[in-house]
């Protein structure tokens, strides 16, 4: 086999992936709608609680809307691996000739298109009921879009890790919370900072840096979990 | 000569328990493997180790002649395995399911309707697979083994929930495989009636 082949091959095996989650995730919406339902619900039902101020609503709105996205990121990921651990599939991607990084690539892509994007898609509707400002919304869904790649990335470590345990949701939380907390604290207050009148640039380049940071580490992180965790 | 597959010294512990010491093997084009030995003997954990899914107490394997552990990828390239969960999606139909497969593994040239209408399953095509019967599931597994072109096939009982037919189907494909110089390793506990080369480990 030339190099060029095995390149393709890996290629093809990482869309193949793509290309079944996303299948599945179309055959069950309701892994999807799981997620979105959670953040919709946390962003519409705060400001109810919190009463018709228009200060207070402004000023907690960037820090609720992420806080609810970060735990419905948590909240997906528990099933990342899960499925493919209980029916055999995970077995048969480890016993295939690819490297398992690019597989557990393949699934991170797949997790964040249906995790992650309908978030960063209906954030701008719910930013509505935080009396956020159009260009505020912007800075927060391109914040979001960084962030959530790396939880992603992040996310299918853990869930590589803890495929093997029964119920390992609060262990996976635990794991994963110390390495999401930059992103939360930076996209939170990229938001926060911009409706104040500040500048996008900083928040928005090391949302984008700890992406690339992430994406460098994780699928060979999340390889070397799944070999010990199916053992 | 060195043998094809040949495998030195393997010794598995499952918690305090040892399932196997000092065992060794050589498998060579046309030879079968057979693992006898009673439940919780230790059948599947040999053929999950000899997958390189669990990892050896110590022991070597080796394809070609050398070892697995630094050739992982080409040994890996060369089996095709049929474990006790089929590792199939319950929501994708039988078509899609065997599509993917074609992205992890290398494909024989067999024609996907041929190789269905031979295991009996063709007209099951568009159907989800949770609709499918444990024994047709594992008739699918089968059809991932005849599409793959891959010289060396790990089966793990594969005659669970197949009927009489089925058996003697598993068998005839397992026969042909080892006339076309394959070489299969397979855990039963029933008796079987394969011709050719076949050498036992009593777990």
């Amino acid at each position: 086999m030339t190099d060029e082949d095995n390149t393709l091959g890996i290629f093809s095996g990482m869309l193949g992936i793509v290309r079944r989650d996303l299948l599945l995730a179309w055959k069950r919406p309701g892994d999807i709608l799981n997620p979105l339902f959670f953040f919709t619900m946390v962003a519409t039902l705060f400001p109810l609680a919190v009463g018709p101020s228009p200060e207070q609503l402004e000023l907690s709105g960037p820090a609720v809307l992420w806080v609810a996205a970060l735990l419905a990121m948590l909240l997906s990921l528990n099933s990342l691996f899960l499925s493919d651990f209980e029916d055999g599939s995970l077995d048969q991607m480890l016993v295939s000739p690819l490297p398992l990084a690019a597989l557990g690539l393949g699934k991170s892509i797949a997790h964040w298109l249906t995790s992650g994007l309908p978030l960063v898609l209906v954030s701008p509707i719910v930013a509505i009921t935080f009396r956020m400002p159009f260009s505020v919304t912007g800075v927060l869904m391109l914040t979001l879009l960084l962030g959530t790649i790396s939880l992603s990335l992040l996310g299918s470590v853990g869930a590589a890790l803890t495929v093997g345990l029964h119920r390992g949701t609060a262990l996976l939380s635990l794991l994963i919370l110390p390495l999401a907390m930059p992103v939360l604290i930076f996209g939170a207050r990229t938001v926060s900072l911009v409706a104040a009148g500040d500048g996008v640039a900083g928040g928005l380049y090391f949302l984008g840096a700890y992406a690339v940071l992430v994406l460098s580490f994780s699928p060979f992180a999340t390889a070397a979990a799944l070999r010990i965790s199916n053992e | 000569m060195t043998a094809k597959l040949s495998a030195d010294g393997l010794t598995l512990f499952r918690g305090e328990r040892c399932l196997f010491k000092n065992l060794g093997f050589a498998l060579n084009p046309g030879e079968l493997l057979l693992l006898e030995g009673r439940n919780g003997s230790g059948k599947t954990s040999l053929i999950r180790a000899i997958a390189g899914l669990i990892e050896l107490e110590s022991g070597e394997i080796f394809w070609d002649g050398e070892s697995v552990r630094s050739n992982r990828q080409a040994f890996h390239g060369s089996l095709v395995w049929m474990a006790h969960r089929v590792g199939f999606k319950a929501d994708l139909t039988l078509v899609e399911n065997l599509k993917f497969e074609s992205h992890l593994r290398a494909q024989s040239d067999e024609d996907l309707d041929e190789v269905l209408k031979r295991l009996d399953i063709d007209r099951l095509k568009r159907l989800p697979l949770r609709s499918l019967s444990a024994g047709q599931q594992r008739r699918v597994a089968l059809a991932r083994m005849l599409l793959s072109r891959v010289p060396l096939w790990l089966m793990d009982e594969p005659f669970t929930n197949l009927d009489r037919e089925g058996r003697a189907l598993v068998m005839k494909l397992t026969t042909e495989h080892l006339d076309r110089d394959g070489m299969c390793i397979m855990a039963a506990h029933q008796d079987i009636e394969i011709d050719g080369n076949v050498k036992k480990i009593v777990l």
